[in-house]
């Protein structure tokens, strides 16, 4: 799952295959990778790529602002869905 | 308006040739499809050029134009609203006029107070002026920057002109565009004046005069925007200033329709056009032909604000429906035009605007643009406001919430929106008395788009644009109220450098359409620059003093509307349906690498991206709307360069 986010992070908002320029556990917000509409990018990206559904509540940076966030999140929503 | 055009010669062995002045006129025939003339000085030590768009004094207007004696000879593109007024005073004072048209007051002006002439002129020009005796040439740009001219030294020869393109035809080689300019595009939008995308080639700033003697070049500032250093702005009440301020646009607008043609207005539905065509209505008797756009995607469309004012005042209204197609289909032309990149789509449906005037039969129009720098409008400042507000009390977890109220889309309900606010808007609050503090959040948002650039322009790039920016302000700047530093730096990098060129003039002149500025009558920028910063921004409800003025004037719902700021689609116009062929080829990793600018394969993401529709963010709009107008400046201005002005003599906008 790591290696879809960060893939999707890599070439969708860093604009690059450099596996380099993203650490698992980089802030995308101090890193500057998204701007003020790019939160909705990863929102709607993670909705369609594993089937589940981000509420208002949950859009927080301890959810989304890194690949390892995201993950963890993703992994705890598909296991209340199950 | 007009194109004007000439050539100096900087020492004593050059003679200018009639026939290379000339070889400029037929880039510049958009903008004076009427008539054009030549001068050259009898010794050849100076040519100027004009090509003619008549409205006033049809018959007798012709140019370049002299004074009693022929010794002092103008090329001059522009109005001078105040002229008859002028005209009576040098009458006066025993000057001879031999026609009815403005552009002579400007030689008996210039007989009468020198170089300060200019002080004396209210409206919008780019002239060249040829003191014989003296053997001096002028080249002076209105205070704001409404027309531009252009020059650059070739060997030993000054070359200018109302665009760039007249230039290239006496050029040897092809220009370069300037790594320097590109980093101020990706920034604040536009290339920073005197700067333009070419190296080498430069504009007269707004405000300033350059003065040819003796071979050597210099440059003065004869206006600029001015606020009070110690406090002090005018005194009265409310009503009393809002009377004033009436007043004041009444005349503004008054002598911006004199003209011995017709004139229309644009109507785009906004507080600023409304008032404008209300201020229109109440001061002339002739008849109102309005112009509008509107957009196939609702959110970007004002139609029903337009048919509020339509009905409202009983003006006749023409509008056209810009779709995506047509921005995608046109956009080459735009760049061709605006002779510089651009991040936004926004001046293409201003074309269509100006094409349509024309298409009626008209070729005046005044327009709203300038209300909201000098009066304080823009959410930039509403930003800026509460931006300050929370820098003073950093912590406060409340006060970075009021920007919800200027972005929707940040409008999340419970608290979780909070962490994301602070993170976005909180850059350079730690110093908030910094001189681009207003400004910060979008040059680093525009700046984002950089990550694009090649290694080798990144390479070039060795100062920071926005510290460049900020080390070149005026002496008075840290002294002004920080709202007035916001409008400061408002109207000079966005509305001098972008709005009023590459979406102003430009857009009109290129279907040989004169716009006209009431908002920008340098009397009411002075009037404004003395107002309490109260007056303009009153708590979050902007323009206040100006709905004040104008509250008898306009129905409610257009006094109390919610600004919309006005934007065309970006990247939706070209990849909601297959793009036009040029889009793939200038965007081609072959092209990308060749012409330099680029990373192509982070294009390349890009445009992945944007096909599959998921691109959103604002950056990525601008980011691929800016890579493609370099591309087409690339192409039109230096890849085409030796063929077309080989083959034809001047540039093309042809993509063949």
């Amino acid at each position: 799952m790591k290696k879809i986010i960060r893939q999707y992070i890599l070439e969708n908002l860093l604009f690059t295959e450099d596996e380099q320029a993203l650490q698992d556990s980089d802030s995308f917000l101090d890193s500057g990778i998204i701007d003020s509409t790019g939160v909705m990018e990863v929102i709607l990206f993670i909705e369609e790529s594993f089937d589940i559904k981000v509420n208002d509540d949950e859009m927080l940076p301890a959810n989304l602002d890194s690949v390892n966030n995201l993950a963890v999140f993703i992994h705890r929503k598909q296991a209340v869905a199950a | 308006m007009c194109g004007i055009n000439g050539i100096a010669a900087l020492s004593m062995q050059i003679k200018i040739s009639e026939q290379d002045v000339r070889s400029m006129l037929p880039s510049l025939h958009h903008r004076g499809p009427d008539d054009s003339g030549v001068y050259l000085d009898p010794c050849q030590r100076i040519g100027l050029g004009h090509t003619r768009l008549s409205i006033i004094d049809l018959a007798g207007g012709a140019q370049p134009m002299h004074n009693e004696d022929q010794t002092v000879w103008v090329t001059f593109n522009g109005e001078i609203f105040n002229y008859l007024e002028l005209r009576k005073t040098l009458l006066k004072a025993g000057h001879r006029f031999h026609s009815q048209s403005d552009t002579e007051v400007i030689v008996h002006a210039y007989e009468q107070y020198g170089d300060d002439f200019v002080q004396h002129l209210n409206g919008q020009f780019a002239i060249a002026l040829w003191d014989e005796g003296r053997r001096r040439l002028l080249l002076v740009r209105d205070r704001v920057g409404i027309l531009p001219l252009f020059y650059t030294r070739q060997g030993e020869r000054l070359l200018f002109a109302s665009e760039i393109k007249a230039l290239l035809p006496q050029l040897s080689e092809a220009p370069r565009i300037s790594p320097v300019a590109l980093d101020q595009i990706f920034t604040f939008w536009a290339p920073r004046s005197p700067n333009t995308m070419f190296e080498d080639i430069f504009e007269v700033s707004p405000g300033h005069m350059l003065v040819l003697e003796d071979g050597r070049l210099r440059e003065s500032t004869y206006w600029d925007w001015r606020f009070p250093e110690q406090g002090e702005y005018h005194q009265g009440s409310d009503t009393e200033l809002a009377e004033q301020l009436y007043d004041l646009l009444a005349d503004a607008t008054s002598i911006r329709l004199r003209a011995d043609v017709p004139v229309g207005a644009y109507l785009s539905g906004g507080l600023d056009s409304s008032a404008l065509v209300a201020l229109i209505r109440r001061h002339s008797d002739a008849p109102l032909k309005t112009f509008s756009i509107g957009f196939e995607e609702p959110s970007l469309d004002e139609s029903s604000f337009q048919q509020q004012m339509i009905d409202h005042l009983g003006v006749e209204n023409s509008r056209i429906t810009c779709s995506n197609r047509d921005i995608a289909e046109d956009f080459p032309a735009t760049i061709f035009h605006t002779e510089t990149a651009i991040l936004r789509t926004a001046p293409t449906p201003m074309r269509h605007l100006s094409a349509l005037v024309r298409a009626s039969g008209y070729k005046v129009v005044l327009t709203g643009e300038g209300a909201d720098e000098a009066l304080g409008g823009y959410d930039l400042f509403k930003e800026a406001k509460i931006r300050q507000f929370w820098g003073c009390q950093p912590q406060s977890e409340w006060r970075p919430l009021l920007l919800k109220t200027l972005y929707p889309y940040l409008e999340t309900s419970g608290s979780q929106a909070k962490a994301y606010l602070r993170k976005y808007y909180s850059i350079g609050l730690d110093n908030p008395d910094q001189p681009g503090f207003s400004h910060l959040t979008r040059w680093f948002t525009t700046a984002q788009c950089k990550v694009f650039f090649s290694q080798e322009l990144g390479a070039k790039l060795r100062e920071d644009a926005v510290d460049r920016l900020t080390g070149q302000l005026p002496p008075a700047f840290d002294n002004w109220h920080w709202f007035n530093r916001a409008q400061y730096l408002e109207a000079k990098t966005l509305m001098g450098d972008y709005l009023l060129c590459s979406q102003g003039d430009r857009m009109l002149m290129s279907n040989s359409v004169e716009g006209r500025f009431p908002f920008l009558d340098h009397r009411v920028i002075e009037f404004a620059n003395r107002l309490n910063p109260r007056l303009k921004m009153r708590a979050l409800n902007e323009k206040y003093l100006f709905k004040q003025a104008m509250k008898n004037q306009l129905p409610r719902q257009i006094l109390e509307r919610h600004k919309q700021p006005y934007r065309a689609p970006d990247i939706p116009a070209f990849f909601s349906a297959h793009p036009p062929a040029y889009v793939d080829d200038l965007l081609s990793e072959e092209k990308l690498n060749r012409y330099g600018y680029f990373d192509a394969k982070k294009v390349g993401f890009l445009l992945k991206k944007a096909r599959r529709g998921s691109s959103i963010a604002y950056k990525d709009n601008m980011a691929l709307i800016g890579v493609l107008s370099t591309q087409l400046c690339h192409y039109f201005f230096i890849e085409q360069f030796s063929r077309t002005i080989r083959e034809t003599g001047t540039p093309h906008c042809s993509l063949t």
